[in-house]
């Protein structure tokens, strides 16, 4: 069987004066989920056009099955996009939106008819068939471009921000029958997004990127847990970040005291006083101690600062106080919600070397 | 040579305006033929002289120009430039009171329903499909001695009785207006609807009165389709001559009619050229002004 | 926009503004069913003018002079102007011919027309010393109007196509349509509701243009409006009146046709959302 693995070979762009991509390296294999992730400008749309074929690089190769395509038009490409507005074409019904592709390679009517109905069972507009755009409801919009650009049969299939028009509660069900679709079909999926938790849920690989480059390639767990710099560890969710130095390989000094650490290579290898910079610990990873509780190290002092109910959990802002003449430090702690503290208790909080990361920059 | 992706498709640049060149061609060329290239001959014109009978000398000077401000054989006389003085008074009026009806026209048809605001904006053009002659001429009866407009204006002693209110400065203006309306509510009812009403609350919510806030609020966000209504409305009424010339009962010559009476009893080509000529150097700066302000097109 | 409450002023400025778009077109249709001639006071309901029209010779050529101005010059107009539009806007032009472009495409819509009118004058006398083409006639009228219609084409559609987004042609793209593919298939029919207002206006342009008419005209190719004029000093003829009205009631018929069309639409779609 043919495999359908693409690789982006040192592509760059830049618009004007102002780089866009910065020499991209991504090798995708066939089947996966994989989402771009980064903030607006970042170039992550960039990239995905110049893989559909929308816009042409400056420099580098896209690679197709070992074909280069870098200089074919979308039209010979087998590589269909679902647009971030949809794009559906407002004249034609849901039915002849869905055949254009099929229409275009004159396809047999009858073939047509069989694969458009076959693909809007899968995603559940059967009933909209004779409808027009203008009819219908944004997750049926989002449905009716997703059947578009699959009834092609695409060896990649590149979705542009598909779920960021919708409301969160339909967003989180699209975002499970969009994997569910990935599975059924068994085609690449390549995903723009900027919400990390879509990008969480649904992708089996995450390229971060930030300023034309991508910092990150890991599975989502991965990008989660050990993000490897400040940018990738505040984007990814709500993190403490602690300056640091490096006192011996495992053993960090920070405002409140001193952090055993996890051995990390880049930590180790650094010269003592010096290193990395950051550590970041999330704010569930941030134990309270209860009466009794007892570890080994990482146990520090606190006050309670205030307390904000974030209807699942409870987030608190806690002081601790700092050694010697650091100052103090002020840290933000998840608690379940049938934990209760108050303003001004005084608690002892753990955190556990496995969660602390040590970033790059 | 180095390809491009436009629209989705891979080409070159070159090719692409080849390809615009072939579009545009057929348009462009009667543009030039009958557009671009009149209208450089027209100013051509306006230096040759009258020759006898009508024919045209190639003498090039400027006497015409000399003539357009009132130097003659005779001496010096102000007749031209009070023309001029009267059109563009009348024209400037003729705006004032068009925008004055046609913004508050363009907040009041875009404050209905999506349905009934294009009802009502068609209804806007739909008088503009009978002749302006013959509406001009409707004014005429409308405006005459036993209608319902004098009597109306004699009952509040406006004028005496049996008096009309056609010919004079009154039945110009009602017409002027009455014409040239519709393209006055176009573009401002185009930026009515483009209006972001934010602005407006924003202003409100910082204590300003509602002087202010349609000032600071409303005016500033519509100034390209308040300068688009002024030239559509200002250049047009400029040359206007048959409203004046039905409605004014003969005692308004306007530029329009001095233009139009070279070419046709006084036989005077060149001068009405040059008539022409500075008009249409008017209508340019005009529109020069508009893109300056920001705005692109007038629809 | 949601509905504000607008001050009462501008509620009467607009109504004064419709009375003063439409008091002259009442008129015209209440002379044209009254019996009395020069229509200063109602003498009567009569059809008279309107069955008149049929034997009034004069006021049938001009008719059909004008409906074949308006319909030969619009047609042109509007081939012209929506490719025009087409080309300008999807075309990489440099920022010089794009601003050149624009500046063909504006200057007609602010100029007087008499400036036209004498340009194009002058024009043909200068090509009749080579062809008699040029001779005041339909011709000469076809070409002025054109030139009029063209600009105001260009910016209808333009307007629309401005609006259809980049995104639609790359779609089309993308499912594998060719270049021609994409334009007849996507946007072509996405222009089409811009093209024929592009040409309805340009159809009243002609029907409302007296000036260039005018200066253009030749002996053979009276129109109405010409002749109306011609005819001012005698006072308008009731049949015109008659013929007036007629042209008024179609539009205002095609029009609530159209109001129609949109409730519909409308309610249909708020019945599924």
């Amino acid at each position: 069987m043919k495999s359908f693995d693409l690789q982006v070979k040192n592509v760059s762009k830049s618009f004007g004066e102002k780089a866009v991509l910065k020499g991209i390296d991504v090798f995708i294999k066939d089947g996966q989920f994989v989402t771009l992730l980064g903030p607006s400008g970042c170039g992550k749309t960039t990239l995905l056009r110049i893989i559909a074929g929308f816009e042409k690089a400056d420099a580098g190769e896209v690679i197709l099955s070992g074909e280069v395509i870098s200089n074919k038009s979308p039209a010979h490409r087998p590589i269909n996009t679902v647009f971030q507005s949809y794009a559906l074409f407002p004249h034609l019904n849901v039915f002849n939106n869905i055949a254009f592709g099929l229409k275009s390679h004159k396809v047999p009517k009858d073939e047509i008819e069989k694969r458009v109905n076959a693909m809007m069972e899968m995603v559940n507009i059967v009933d909209l068939k004779n409808e027009m755009p203008a009819t219908l409801s944004g997750g049926q919009k989002q449905r009716v471009a997703l059947a578009r650009a699959l009834v092609n049969e695409p060896d990649i299939l590149l979705l542009d921000e598909p779920l960021s028009a919708l409301d969160a509660n339909l967003r989180k069900k699209l975002q499970v029958e969009l994997k569910e679709v990935q599975k059924k079909t068994d085609t690449t999926f390549i995903m723009v997004t900027h919400d990390q938790d879509e990008a969480i849920a649904v992708s089996d690989r995450v390229l971060v990127m930030y300023k034309g480059a991508i910092v990150q390639d890991g599975t989502p767990e991965d990008v989660y847990e050990h993000p490897v710099n400040r940018f990738v560890a505040t984007f990814m969710g709500e993190c403490n970040i602690l300056e640091s130095e490096r006192v011996t390989d495992k053993l960090a000094k920070v405002a409140f005291g001193e952090l055993v650490l996890e051995k990390d290579p880049q930590w180790a290898a650094a010269p003592e006083g010096k290193c990395c910079g950051g550590i970041a610990i999330r704010m569930e990873d941030i134990h309270v101690c209860t009466a009794g509780e007892n570890f080994d190290n990482n146990v520090f002092d606190a006050r309670i600062l205030e307390r904000i109910f974030r209807g699942d959990y409870w987030e608190l802002i806690a002081e601790l106080p700092g050694v010697g003449n650091a100052e103090s430090l002020k840290l933000r702690v998840m608690t379940d919600p049938d934990e209760i503290y108050n303003p001004g208790d005084q608690v002892k909080l753990y955190m556990e070397p496995q969660y602390l990361q040590v970033l790059a920059d | 040579m180095q390809t491009e992706v436009f629209e989705g498709k891979l080409t070159t640049r070159a090719r692409m305006r080849k390809f615009g060149v072939l579009l545009t061609g057929p348009g462009m060329l009667w543009l030039i033929v009958f557009l671009l290239l009149p209208t450089a001959f027209l100013m051509v014109l306006a230096f040759a002289q009258r020759g006898s009978y009508g024919s045209i000398n190639w003498d090039f000077s400027i006497e015409n120009l000399r003539r357009l401000v009132g130097f003659s054989s005779f001496g010096w006389s102000p007749d031209n430039l009070l023309i001029l003085w009267r059109s563009l008074k009348i024209a400037v009026i003729t705006t004032v009171l068009c925008i004055a009806f046609g913004l508050p026209m363009a907040f009041w048809i875009a404050n209905h329903g999506k349905t009934m605001r294009a009802f009502l904006f068609a209804l806007i053009m739909v008088p503009s499909c009978t002749n302006l002659v013959i509406r001009t001429s409707a004014w005429m009866t409308l405006l005459g001695p036993d209608m319902f407009p004098a009597e109306i204006a004699r009952f509040f002693g406006i004028i005496a009785e049996g008096e009309s209110l056609y010919p004079g400065s009154f039945a110009v203006y009602i017409g002027m207006v009455s014409s040239m309306l519709p393209f006055a509510v176009l573009p401002l009812y185009t930026s009515v609807e483009r209006l972001d009403w934010g602005v407006v609350e924003a202003s409100r919510d910082l204590y300003a009165g509602p002087l202010r806030t349609f000032y600071h609020g409303i005016l500033s966000q519509m100034m390209p389709g308040i300068v688009a209504s002024v030239i559509l409305t200002l250049v047009p009424s400029l040359g206007m001559y048959v409203i004046s010339d039905l409605l004014g009962g003969g005692k308004y010559m306007l530029i329009g009619n001095l233009i139009q009476q070279q070419f046709g009893a006084a036989m005077d080509w060149p001068f009405g050229a040059m008539l022409g000529s500075v008009l249409i150097i008017c209508s340019v700066i005009s529109l020069v002004i508009f893109q300056r302000v920001g705005g692109k097109n007038f629809v | 926009m949601s509905k504000k409450k607008l001050p009462f002023i501008t509620v009467i400025l607009s109504i004064i503004g419709f009375i003063l778009l439409y008091l002259p077109m009442f008129l015209v249709v209440e002379q044209s069913f009254n019996a009395s001639k020069h229509g200063q006071s109602w003498g009567g309901f009569t059809l008279d003018w309107y069955t008149g029209l049929a034997d009034n010779a004069m006021v049938q050529t001009t008719t059909v002079n004008t409906l074949i101005l308006a319909v030969v010059s619009t047609i042109i107009a509007t081939v012209l102007g929506t490719l025009l539009a087409i080309g300008i806007h999807r075309t990489p032009w440099g920022k010089k011919m794009q601003y050149f472009y624009d500046m063909s495409i504006n200057v007609p819509v602010v100029t007087p027309d008499i400036l036209m009118a004498i340009a194009l004058v002058s024009v043909f006398a200068l090509f009749r010393s080579w062809t008699s083409l040029f001779d005041p006639g339909m011709l000469t009228m076809v070409i002025a109007h054109v030139t009029l219609e063209t600009s105001f084409v260009v910016l209808v559609v333009q307007s629309r196509l401005v609006s259809i987004g980049k995104d639609q042609i790359e779609a089309a793209r993308d499912l594998y349509a060719s270049t021609a593919g994409a334009w007849f298939r996507v946007i072509i029919p996405q222009l089409s509701t811009a093209i024929i207002s592009g040409a309805l206006l340009a159809f009243t342009l002609s029907l409302d243009d007296f000036i260039l008419s005018f200066f253009t005209s030749g002996p053979e190719s009276q129109t109405l409006p010409l002749y109306i004029y011609g005819s001012l000093k005698r006072g308008i003829s009731p049949q015109i009146h008659a013929l007036s009205s007629i042209i008024f009631g179609l539009t205002l018929f095609v029009m609530v046709l159209m109001v129609f069309r949109g409730i519909r639409k409308e309610r249909k779609l708020a019945r599924k959302l």
